[in-house]
C-alpha cells in the first residue's frame, strides 16, 4: 500500500497546519499574560508579587503534560481552545521569567528620566520601558516558540489532531519499516524546517542587533 | 469538576491508593537518575568535541545539537518505541522484534534530547573563559594543572552550573513523555488512577510528586545563580599566595580609609 496518497498527506499536513496555528495562539497569550505577570512581580504590592511567585514556581516545577491533561478533564471546549488554555497557563510562567529579566536589564536611568518628563506608571510602562524590554528578550522569546511548536506534539495525548497524532494514524497503516522509517523522517523533516527556520532568523535577528 | 474537589470520601479513597503513585514516582526517579547521567556524560563530550580543531568532531556535534534540539522529544521517544525494536531485530538477528523496556526507553530518551542542551552549555562555558587568562596565569608561575583547577574551571563552573541545572529541572520535568508510550512512570499512573475514578485528586497528587522533586532543583539553580554573579573572594593558595589572609584585608583596607577621612 502507498502511505504517501494524497489522502493521508492531506491529513497529515493539517495536523501540521494545527501545530502551527496552537502555537501561534499559544504564545500571543502567554507572551500577554506573562508580561502582566512579569510587571505585577517587579512593580506590584506585596501579596500580589508572592502569588505570582507562587504561580510561576508552581508551573516551573510540574509537567507541561500534566497541565494539559488537568485542563482536558475539567474543561470543556473545541480542541483548540483547551490546547491554547492548558499552554497559555503553562507557557505564561516561563514568559514571566523572560519578561522579568527583560524588564531588570533595561537601564534604571530610563524608568527615572520617563518620570522625570512627567510620564505616568502606565506610560512609562507602555512607551518607554516595555519597547526596550522586548528588544532585549527577542530571542529568549522565539527560542521559547521553539519549545512551544516542540511540546504541543504532547496533546497527541488528548487527541487534538495535532502533527504527531495525525501521523500516527496514518502510520497505523504502515505495514512495513520502510514505511515507518519513511513517516518518521517526514515528521522530523517537517518539524526541523520549522524550528531551525525560527532558530536561523533569530540569529540573523542577533547579529543585526550586534552590528548596530 | 472540580467541585468534587473538596470531597473528603474522594481524598481518603486516593490516599487508600498511593501504592501506583509512589511505584510511579520510583520509577521517574530512576529514570531521572539515569536519563541525567546520559545527558551529563554525552552532553560533555560533544560539547569539548564542538570546541576542537577538529573539524569533524566540530560537525558531529553541530548536527547532533542541531537535530535534537530543534525537534519534539515525543515524536523521537515514539520514533524509538515504534521502530527500535524492528531495528533491534535487524541488528541482532532475532526471530522476533526485540522489546525494549521503558526505563531504558525513557532514560534514553531524555538522556540524548538534554545531552544536546548540556552540550550547548558546557561549549559556552568554555569559550566563556578567555585565552588570556592561561596565559596570565602560566605566566605567573601557575603550572599547568594549578592554573585548571584555580583559575580556568572555577570561572568555568560558575558559568555552566545555573543553567545546567536548569537542565536537569526540564529533564524531570520531560520524563512525563514516557506516559504517552504507557511507560509506568508518575505521570501514567496518575492518568491512569484518574481515568478509572475520574478523581481528579490524582493529578493534584501527582503535581505535588513532581514539586517535590523539581522545587529543589529549582531552588538549587536560584541560589548558584545568585552566587554566580556575586564578586569573588580571594583565595589562599599555599606556595602561591603570600600569608594567610594578607589579600583581602589589603583590598578592604582603603574602603575602611575612605569611610575615616
Amino acid at each position: 500500500m502507498e502511505i504517501f496518497n494524497a489522502t493521508n498527506l492531506v491529513y497529515i499536513l493539517g495536523g501540521f497546519i494545527k501545530t502551527i496555528e496552537i502555537s501561534v495562539l499559544s504564545i500571543i497569550c502567554s507572551v500577554v499574560v506573562g508580561t502582566v505577570l512579569a510587571l505585577v512581580k517587579s512593580y506590584g504590592p506585596r501579596p500580589f508579587r508572592w502569588l505570582v511567585s507562587a504561580y510561576i514556581e508552581l508551573f516551573r516545577c510540574t509537567p507541561n503534560l500534566l497541565w494539559i491533561l488537568f485542563i482536558y478533564f475539567t474543561v470543556q471546549g473545541i480542541d483548540i481552545f483547551i490546547s491554547t488554555l492548558a499552554f497559555t497557563l503553562f507557557t505564561s510562567a516561563v514568559m514571566a521569567e523572560i519578561v522579568r529579566a527583560g524588564l531588570n536589564a533595561v537601564p534604571a536611568g530610563q524608568f527615572e528620566a520617563a518620570q522625570s518628563q512627567g510620564f505616568g506608571f502606565f506610560a512609562t510602562m507602555r512607551y518607554i520601558i516595555l519597547p526596550q524590554t522586548f528588544r532585549i528578550i527577542t530571542p529568549a522569546l522565539f527560542g521559547q516558540c521553539t519549545t512551544v511548536i516542540k511540546d504541543s506534539s504532547y496533546l497527541s495525548g488528548i487527541n487534538v489532531a495535532e502533527f504527531m497524532y495525525t501521523t500516527n494514524v496514518v502510520m497505523a497503516h504502515a505495514v512495513s519499516l520502510d514505511q515507518v522509517l519513511m513517516l518518521y523522517g517526514f515528521v522530523f523533516a517537517l518539524y526541523f524546517a520549522l524550528n531551525f527556520g525560527i532558530s536561523l532568523l533569530v540569529r540573523r535577528y542577533q547579529r543585526k542587533v550586534a552590528a548596530a | 469538576m472540580l467541585e468534587g474537589l473538596l470531597d473528603p470520601r474522594r481524598w481518603t479513597l486516593t490516599f487508600e491508593n498511593m501504592g501506583p503513585f509512589w511505584e510511579g514516582f520510583g520509577v521517574t526517579l530512576k529514570v531521572v537518575a539515569a536519563g541525567l547521567a546520559l545527558a551529563l556524560l554525552l552532553g560533555t563530550l560533544l560539547g569539548v568535541f564542538s570546541t576542537t580543531r577538529s573539524r569533524i568532531l566540530r560537525g558531529i556535534s553541530r548536527v547532533y545539537v542541531e537535530f535534537y534540539q530543534n525537534t519534539p522529544l515525543p515524536v523521537q521517544v515514539l520514533f524509538m518505541y515504534m521502530a527500535g525494536p524492528q531495528f533491534l531485530q535487524v541488528m541482532t538477528g532475532a526471530a522476533q522484534p526485540v522489546r525494549i523496556a521503558p526505563f531504558a526507553l525513557g532514560a534514553l530518551g531524555v538522556g540524548l534530547y538534554h545531552a544536546a542542551y548540556v552540550a550547548e552549555v558546557i561549549r559556552t562555558g568554555i569559550e566563556a573563559v578567555p585565552r588570556g587568562q592561561m596565559e596570565a596565569a602560566q605566566s605567573q608561575g601557575f603550572s599547568r594543572l594549578q592554573t585548571y583547577a584555580y583559575i580556568v574551571l572555577p570561572q568555568t563552573f560558575k558559568i555552566i552550573l545555573p543553567p545546567l541545572c536548569n537542565q536537569a529541572l526540564n529533564l524531570v520535568k520531560n520524563t512525563s513523555v514516557l506516559a504517552l508510550v504507557a511507560g509506568g512512570d508518575l505521570m501514567y499512573r496518575s492518568d491512569n488512577f484518574v481515568s478509572l475514578y475520574g478523581f481528579l485528586q490524582g493529578y493534584i497528587v501527582c503535581c505535588l510528586m513532581y514539586f517535590i522533586i523539581c522545587f529543589p532543583i529549582a531552588m538549587l539553580g536560584q541560589w548558584l545563580e545568585r552566587r554566580s554573579k556575586a564578586r569573588p573572594r580571594a583565595k589562599v593558595i599555599p606556595g602561591v599566595t603570600d600569608a594567610a589572609g594578607s589579600s583581602p584585608e589589603g583590598a578592604v583596607r582603603p574602603a575602611t580609609a575612605g569611610k575615616e577621612a
